[in-house]
């Protein structure tokens, strides 16, 4: 089965089909294609494996509501929008995103000289009622994304650990890296190639 | 099955950044070389891949690994237009050097020591930081990765007006754009998923 999907670095940055950044996109096909088919192989795998659609959505959610990107929030959180199951879920990552929003990168180095740009920053955990609500393995990812989104250089095998006693496989917590770091890259694209779209339009008219 | 993170005695990790080739070692257990399936192959593009315990945790996951491969040596290394490979990977550099990750450092300030032969310029980047003076062209290329590195993004038009100002064109800005942002990608897989070991 395909299921075609626009390209959503275009969607998501405004990119129209002959505009000026569409033609610098066509220079990078592979960039272009490839970002996609992460996008595809992570949001619509042929197998999900270790981690549901539900929870891929929603710490991608949480990832963009960190980054304060309202379109891409609303883009990740679409599909609870449509269920009838699961649309509270919205509600719970909303006040998770205010309860863990900062401003990165922060987190300390290892001991040696660079102790002097050590910058302290808020540790994140999940509120007791969000735990109960979305379980400890959900729970664990958010802890372990907002890690990996604000502090990454405060990443320690006893933050791994803490995914695998929470439930995540080996292979799932590989899959969870992947995402939360590929949804940082998407959304730093996103951002750099909207403004620059915009800078282009302006130039033009 | 319980599994459980690896946690490795390292002597002398390095503690700087540096030009100098250090390895990694994993926290979690990669794939055993033996165990890798015709799917595996696929996901770690390059079959000499299979040697590094890096790639053999990521392909755990082949398909992303995969995508994630193609994806990094389109950005990096197709150069028939666009920004020339060694601010590629100083907007790399940079990018890393502001997330501290010390091992993607130091791949990719060697990277761009080599394609500029300014080899000093990018040391001062490792020691001195990201508000170091590199002269104009490379500072507007590093502001703009560091602003698009900070979380919740920081970059604006004014990056893109330096950015033109130093003589950059649309397609560019877009490749400094994209080099910063896989980094952004890179550094939160090798800092999350193992720790940097010294060279031999």
């Amino acid at each position: 089965m395909t299921t075609t999907s626009p390209d959503i670095i275009d969607l998501l940055a405004g990119i129209t089909a002959g505009s000026a950044l569409d033609r610098i996109r066509a220079h990078r096909p592979e960039t272009r294609e490839q970002a996609q088919k992460s996008y595809l192989a992570l949001f619509q795998p042929a197998d999900f494996g270790d981690v549901s659609a539900a929870d891929r959505h929603a710490i991608a959610s949480f990832v963009a509501g960190l980054h304060r990107q309202p379109d891409i929030f609303e883009f990740y959180t679409s599909p609870f929008e449509d269920s009838d199951t699961d649309r509270w879920l919205i509600e719970v990552i909303k006040a998770e995103i205010g309860a863990g929003r900062a401003t990165g990168p922060y987190g300390n180095y290892p001991d040696g000289p660079l102790n002097g740009e050590n910058q302290t920053g808020p540790l994140y955990q999940v509120s007791q009622s969000s735990r109960e609500a979305l379980g400890p393995k959900l729970s664990a990812a958010l802890e372990h994304a907002h890690l990996l989104i604000f502090h990454l250089r405060d990443a320690s095998p006893q933050a791994l650990q803490a995914l695998l006693d929470a439930g995540w496989t080996t292979n799932g917590v590989v899959t969870l890296s992947q995402l939360v770091s590929f949804v940082a890259f998407q959304i730093r694209v996103i951002t750099g190639l909207g403004l620059l779209s915009t800078a282009t339009k302006r130039a033009a008219a | 099955m319980t599994e459980h993170a690896i946690i490795p005695i390292v002597e002398n990790p390095p503690v700087t950044f540096t030009q100098a080739e250090i390895g990694w070692t994993p926290w979690l257990q990669p794939l055993p070389e033996e165990e890798l399936t015709e799917p595996h192959l696929k996901g770690l593009v390059e079959a000499g891949r299979a040697k590094s315990p890096y790639f053999r945790l990521l392909v755990r996951d082949p398909e992303v690994l995969e995508a994630r491969t193609k994806t990094d040596k389109d950005i990096f290394y197709n150069t028939h237009s666009g920004l020339p490979r060694a601010e590629r990977e100083l907007a790399a550099t940079a990018a890393s050097r502001y997330n501290g990750c010390i091992f993607c450092a130091s791949v990719h300030s060697r990277f761009a020591s080599h394609h500029s032969k300014r080899s000093e310029d990018v040391q001062k980047l490792l020691d001195e930081g990201v508000e170091t003076d590199l002269g104009e062209r490379w500072n507007a290329i590093v502001a703009a990765s560091v602003a698009l590195t900070a979380t919740p993004p920081a970059f604006g038009e004014e990056h893109i007006s330096r950015l033109s100002a130093v003589g950059l064109d649309e397609l560019e800005i877009a490749d400094v754009i994209h080099g910063a942002a896989f980094f952004n990608w890179a550094n939160r897989l090798m800092l999350s998923l193992g720790e940097p070991t010294p060279a031999n």
